[in-house]
């Protein structure tokens, strides 16, 4: 059986995913000084990394090189972070470049940098995408891990703040081996509760303990949470991309804890302020209303002039009809007095009083003449003090 | 995301800073004004009952890795 023949394009195929595939020489850091070091007009920057016994050459194309810090120059003794690949048109080895440290730089620092430099190229450090926590939040959502100080200091000071708030504890362990993505599913799992905002809090630490915080599975899990999201990790010096990414930074759990909600005593301070304002508003427009009321009054009263001369023309009137009954009456009385006076003078009795009688017949009726009494009749006389019986004599 | 219902603390003390707004502003027909500072202190007095709160809930679920990546 003759031996098999391979194009060439599909042995460098071969090698180049096999570059591509092996985890020991994809997305690894490489120390070395930089020579060679050439910049194309496109935009990619090449140059050979090399020691004492090595050398590899080395492609930071365009896409990458464009945030980069530190200025990139000859003899500069470096870490590069990137993959081994074969440009497979010349067969060249390449370590394709993503991101260039000065040595020195602790490998955990250097990694942090270069974590930093690329999730703020995507944006994700953003302060125009901060959002602002609701002022007086239901239900908050914590994830931290359920042993330990912080849950408990949160609790204690949102028991004590806020406890109109309900708190949701997703447990997540908080550092070790799967830390950031058991963190970033407690993320996700947690605003699946009706949370009005997330609490992510780890207690102090060594930058290695609080490292899931600066991990791309964390990362993305609070960019991409729909609710905002408060860092808490470790104590105020402590800086961790989760901080960056989060809306708002609180130096530590118990301050995320007060950060995200009032206080009730304060709350109710201002309950009573408006109380307060209301009353004396509503008790100002009533007095006000009033005076309204009894300045229309006055207006009115001002405004009636005609009537109060009406009344006083009624009044003259009044007073005037009122005197001239009077004086009418006076005067009817007067004339009654003086018609009594002279009825008085035409009475018989008047008469009497001079000493003449009346003959008052049987019948009641006055004798007027002699002709008309027979002889014999009783009649009765009547004179200034009494009457007498008498007897008519004569004429028989 | 929960949306402040009527008897949220949120959704009580906005309506009362309303209703003091809306006194302050006056121009208010008397029977109106009353009416609004009635609302206004049963408001405040349902703010200050939901203050009087002491006591806290908490629900914990259940972690998310306890046995790899199965609930």
């Amino acid at each position: 059986m003759p031996p098999e023949v391979y194009p060439v394009s599909q042995v460098t195929r071969y090698l180049r995913e096999l570059l591509e595939n092996n985890r020991h020489l994809t997305e690894v850091w490489v120390a070395g000084e930089i020579s060679n070091l050439t910049r194309a007009s496109s935009g990619h920057i090449y140059f050979t990394l090399k020691d004492e016994r090595g050398a590899l050459r080395c492609a930071f194309f365009r896409n990458r090189n464009i945030g980069q810090r530190m200025p990139l120059a000859e003899g500069l003794s470096v870490v590069v972070y990137g993959s081994l690949s074969l440009y497979e048109q010349r067969g060249d080895l390449s370590f394709v470049v993503d991101f260039v440290q000065p040595e020195g730089t602790g490998s955990l620092a250097a990694e942090f940098e270069r974590l930093r430099d690329r999730f703020e190229a995507e944006g994700l450090f953003a302060l125009e995408r901060k959002r602002a926590l609701p002022a007086f939040p239901q239900r908050v959502g914590v994830v931290t891990s359920s042993t330990g100080a912080v849950w408990h200091d949160i609790c204690d000071v949102l028991g004590r703040r806020w406890p109109l708030a309900t708190l949701v504890l997703q447990p997540t362990p908080v550092q070790g081996e799967g830390a950031s993505p058991s963190i970033a599913e407690a993320i996700r799992s947690v605003v699946q509760h009706n949370v009005d905002l997330v609490i992510v809090a780890r207690g102090g630490g060594s930058a290695e303990d609080l490292w899931a915080f600066n991990e791309e599975p964390v990362i993305r899990a609070i960019f991409g949470c729909p609710v905002p999201v408060v860092s808490a990790v470790g104590h105020e010096t402590d800086n961790t991309l989760a901080d960056l990414v989060a809306d708002v930074r609180a130096p530590t759990p118990s301050a995320a804890a007060e950060l995200v909600a009032p206080d009730r005593a304060a709350v109710g301070r201002h309950v009573s302020v408006l109380q307060t304002q209301i009353t004396v508003t509503t008790t100002r427009n009533m007095a006000r209303a009033s005076e309204g009321v009894e300045a229309q009054q006055r207006h009115l009263v001002r405004a009636l002039p005609a009537v109060d001369a009406l009344q006083q023309r009624v009044r003259e009137r009044g007073l005037a009809m009122t005197r001239a009954v009077r004086a009418h009456r006076d005067h009817a009385v007067i004339g009654v007095a003086s018609q009594q006076a002279r009825v008085a003078a035409l009475s018989p009795l008047a008469t009497l009083e001079r000493g003449y009688a009346l003959v008052v017949r049987e019948d009641g009726s006055v004798a007027t003449s002699a002709t008309a009494l027979a002889g014999g009749e009783r009649v009765s006389l009547r004179l200034r003090d009494g009457s007498r019986d008498a007897r008519i004599e004569g004429l028989l | 995301m929960t949306t402040a219902n009527d008897d949220s603390f949120e959704a009580l003390y906005e309506r009362l800073q309303a209703v003091t707004a809306r006194l302050e502003e006056g121009n208010l027909p008397l029977e109106e004004s009353v009416t609004l500072y009635e609302e206004g202190m049963v408001l405040a007095q349902r703010c200050q009952a939901l203050l009087a709160t002491v006591e806290q809930r908490i629900e914990t679920l259940r972690e998310q890795y306890e046995d790899g990546f199965s609930r």
